[in-house]
């Protein structure tokens, strides 16, 4: 806290890793769920009809929901041009298999459409493998991250459980918004991948709580500093709340009248956004851990003023219609037509 | 082996090339596509509305491509370039931040509602979500070519350690060469997207394609490209002339200018020879450069000579220009051609579709040429006097950037090939699925090949 007060004019840094944040965390819950539905979807030669309902529930946000991932990293790149340069030199080769990864999904999602008949299945395979390469390259990237881009044996199988959790939540998170957007046997179905997905994500997120104040003594003394501890241990403690919560609501789903679709995608992004509050509360003010703060690595006021004028008259126009388009495309998803 | 600057800089190149190729296209289709909603909207004219469903689809196609190719580009800055944004960072941040906030969103968020939302909302919300879509994809090149056309030629701006910082805005970005360039880029998407609804709509009726809506889209096509061809001629010339002032090392390495010369040739054709500094085999045209550039047969240009060891390679740049040029030459006859066939005669040869087939993506190869030129000719510098793009690269081992390179170049090749490959698929189905055309065919103006339709020429289309 004492930067602040030092730097009592530099709050400008401050705002944009606040926007940064807002930016990471609506993308994990965004392209979450969409990233999710692609690794859900069933590869059976029967499964196709199922198929084509899941992607229907994405086709209208996918493209925006990404937007996110080039918000984010727009930012890191205009008020933290430093931290930018150095995240990305260590993470060269994931970031290189994410880009692939997303090139893959995000045509295949329009090829599988347009392309004959025979290659659908091939498109379709496209689709969930690029969601997969995904997930599994940004969860590994976050492990690199929390682990301060270290390469020894340890580090190496953190990443791996942190890519297997992304990948678990991701996976939860898109088949309880599928809980919302289907009905009939396709939801009964989902129900029970959430279910699963929610249980795996929950192994996940408690073996990386559990994990990174051992490794970060930062990261401990931040957490367990009486008393402080008191206040911020009700985070982890409200998001294990959450799980078991969804859990039990999982197991009672479908009801009549589809009553509470809605309320597990919402639990769960809840639950998204305390986890990423863990994640940012860890690690404040250091943008890359340990090496460099949002100050040290921040641009030139002037610029960022400019940037911030811009950003406060559009992203609320954002989020309008963003809101206007979920509006348009609300209730259970239908057969995808251009007209 | 070669090293991490020129792996980056074919990497960067290779990703820039890819991605360009579809926000041509899809920058001017969508207004294109804006048109035929509005017909369709003032007329009630159902064709209208099939030719708007078919090329929808080949635009969300294109748009798709253009999206996930966009996403790479926003890391290439970090991962290869770091000394590009430590150095001009203040200036290039919040341009590339603009683009996001207002094109990025903008486009992503309404087209949702452009291809899927046509029976959720009102038609008038529908016109209005294609015109956002529009907006945003102009918008996009707006900041885009800001900042490029900074590069180039860059102003608002002062060094202090090393670090450029922003002076005035409205300077930076309505920089010297910027107007020029955004209008030549927003012509270029014009006349690229054009060819491309001639070239498919051409292939659909050579297929036996009989309805009316392929006509209709061809016709479209060729006024406008007719109408663009001449303009861009005009604001080419311009943005020549624009260069000369501001950066003579790109021009003197286009005509192959080696010593500064007064009257100097517009050669037609030469290999330039870096080695012996001149020009094999050079076939010109006496004193018609210099008339070109200085309005005076007799004016000077400025040669290589005069930039030791600071201008772009000479043979790229040389030919690069030339093919650019002829391309648009190429698709200025062929425009008005077309046009006057459909005038006098109201129909077009089998032939001459032949040949707009071939010339569908004759605006790509004319924009690669051209952003070619523009970009080698601003070597050896990333930011004209400010960066060296080989002081700007990055640290890490050759070996990443050819593993990378070869990630991106795979996919790319397997993209277009199923781009190029469902564009097709996706005409040949035009041709026989009904559901785009309910009614018969009716006379509407003067379209091509319209079968056992008394044409009436009363009715224009445009």
């Amino acid at each position: 806290m004492n930067e602040i007060i030092n730097n009592g004019s530099d709050w400008l840094p401050v705002v944009f890793i606040g926007l940064m944040g807002l930016a990471v965390l609506v993308y994990a819950i965004l392209d979450g769920y969409d990233l999710g539905v692609g690794i859900l979807l069933p590869m059976g030669e029967q499964d196709e009809p199922e198929r084509d309902t899941m992607i229907a529930s994405i086709g209208p946000f996918w493209d925006a929901n990404e937007t996110w991932l080039v918000l984010a990293v727009g930012i890191l790149l205009i008020a933290f041009p430093s931290a930018h340069s150095l995240i990305l030199m260590h993470l060269y080769i994931p970031v290189a298999l994410m880009l692939v990864g997303l090139i893959m999904r995000g045509v295949a999602f329009d090829f599988r459409a347009k392309a004959a008949v025979d290659h659908k299945l091939t498109w379709d395979r496209t689709f969930k493998i690029g969601s997969l390469i995904t997930t599994l390259t940004q969860g590994y990237m976050l492990g690199q991250y929390v682990m301060g881009f270290d390469y020894s044996v340890p580090s190496l199988l953190f990443c791996l459980l942190s890519a297997l959790g992304v990948t678990a939540a991701y996976s939860y998170i898109g088949a309880t918004w599928l809980v919302l957007k289907t009905e009939g046997e396709l939801q009964t179905r989902v129900i029970r991948w959430a279910h699963r997905a929610g249980r795996a994500a929950l192994l996940g997120v408690i073996s990386v709580s559990i994990i990174n104040p051992l490794v970060n003594p930062g990261v401990f003394d931040r957490w367990f500093n009486y008393p402080l501890v008191m206040f911020v241990l009700l985070i982890p403690a409200v998001c294990f709340l959450g799980f078991i919560f969804n859990d039990i609501l999982l197991k009672r789903l479908p009801k009549d009248n589809d009553r509470h679709s809605a309320l597990p995608f919402f639990i769960t992004s809840a639950i998204f956004t305390l986890c990423f509050s863990g994640i940012g509360f860890s690690f404040y003010p250091y943008i890359v851990p340990g090496e460099l703060t949002i100050w040290e690595a921040a641009s030139a006021r002037n610029s960022l003023q400019f940037i911030l004028v811009g950003a406060l008259i559009v992203i609320p126009m954002i989020l309008l219609y963003t809101a206007f388009s979920y509006h348009v495309f609300r209730g259970k998803a239908t057969q995808l037509d251009y007209h | 082996m070669l090293d991490t600057l020129l792996l980056s800089r074919i990497q960067f190149a290779a990703n820039i090339s890819f991605h360009i190729l579809f926000p041509t296209i899809t920058i001017a289709l969508c207004w294109i596509l804006v048109f035929f909603k509005l017909r369709f909207d003032f007329t009630n004219d159902p064709v209208w509305m099939r030719a708007y469903r078919f090329w929808v689809k080949v635009f969300a196609l294109t748009f798709a491509l253009g999206v996930v190719s966009g996403i790479t580009m926003s890391f290439q800055f970090g991962t290869n370039w770091p000394g590009y944004m430590e150095t001009v960072g203040n200036i290039a941040g919040p341009l590339l931040g603009y683009e996001v906030l207002t094109a990025f969103f903008l486009e992503a968020t309404f087209l949702g509602i452009m291809l899927f939302g046509i029976k959720r909302v009102p038609s008038k919300v529908h016109t209005f979500s294609a015109l956002m879509v529009a907006v945003g994809t102009t918008l996009s090149a707006f900041w885009i070519l800001a900042l490029n056309s900074w590069m180039q030629t860059p102003t608002g701006h002062e060094m202090r350690d090393g670090v450029a910082h922003a002076v005035s805005w409205v300077e930076i970005i309505f920089n010297p060469s910027f107007p020029y360039r955004l209008t030549h880029m927003l012509l270029a998407s014009g006349l690229t997207a054009s060819f491309f609804v001639c070239g498919i709509s051409a292939y659909r009726i050579l297929k036996g394609d009989l309805k009316l809506a392929p006509r209709l889209a061809l016709k479209t096509g060729l006024i406008v490209a007719a109408i663009l061809a001449p303009i861009q001629a005009f604001v080419g010339d311009a943005h020549g002339l624009n260069t000369f002032k501001y950066q003579p090392q790109k021009i003197a390495a286009m005509e192959g200018v080696w010593e500064t010369e007064d009257g100097a040739p517009l050669l037609l054709f030469a290999i330039p020879n870096e080695e012996t500094r001149s020009n094999d085999f050079a076939i010109g045209i006496p004193k018609l450069a210099s008339l070109i550039l200085t309005h005076d047969p007799d004016g000077k240009i400025l040669g290589l000579n005069e930039f030791p060891n600071d201008h772009p390679p000479v043979a790229p740049m040389f030919f690069g220009f030339r093919i650019m040029v002829g391309m648009g030459i190429l698709m200025l006859i062929t425009a008005w051609t077309g046009c006057y066939f459909l005038y006098r005669k109201k129909t077009l040869s089998t032939t001459y579709l032949k040949w707009l087939v071939m010339m569908t993506f004759a605006g790509w190869v004319a924009t690669l040429a051209g952003w070619y030129v523009t970009e080698i000719g601003r070597q050896p510098w990333l930011v004209t006097g400010i960066l060296r793009t080989a002081d700007a690269v990055t640290p890490i081992a050759p070996n990443n950037v050819a593993l990378s390179l070869a990630l991106y170049l795979t996919t790319y090749t397997v993209l277009m090939w199923a781009y190029i490959h469902t564009l097709k698929r996706m005409a040949l189905k035009a041709v026989t699925v009904e559901e785009f055309e309910t009614a018969e065919p009716r006379a509407h103006g003067n379209l091509p090949n319209v079968p056992k339709v008394k044409v009436d020429t009363s009715g224009g289309v445009a």
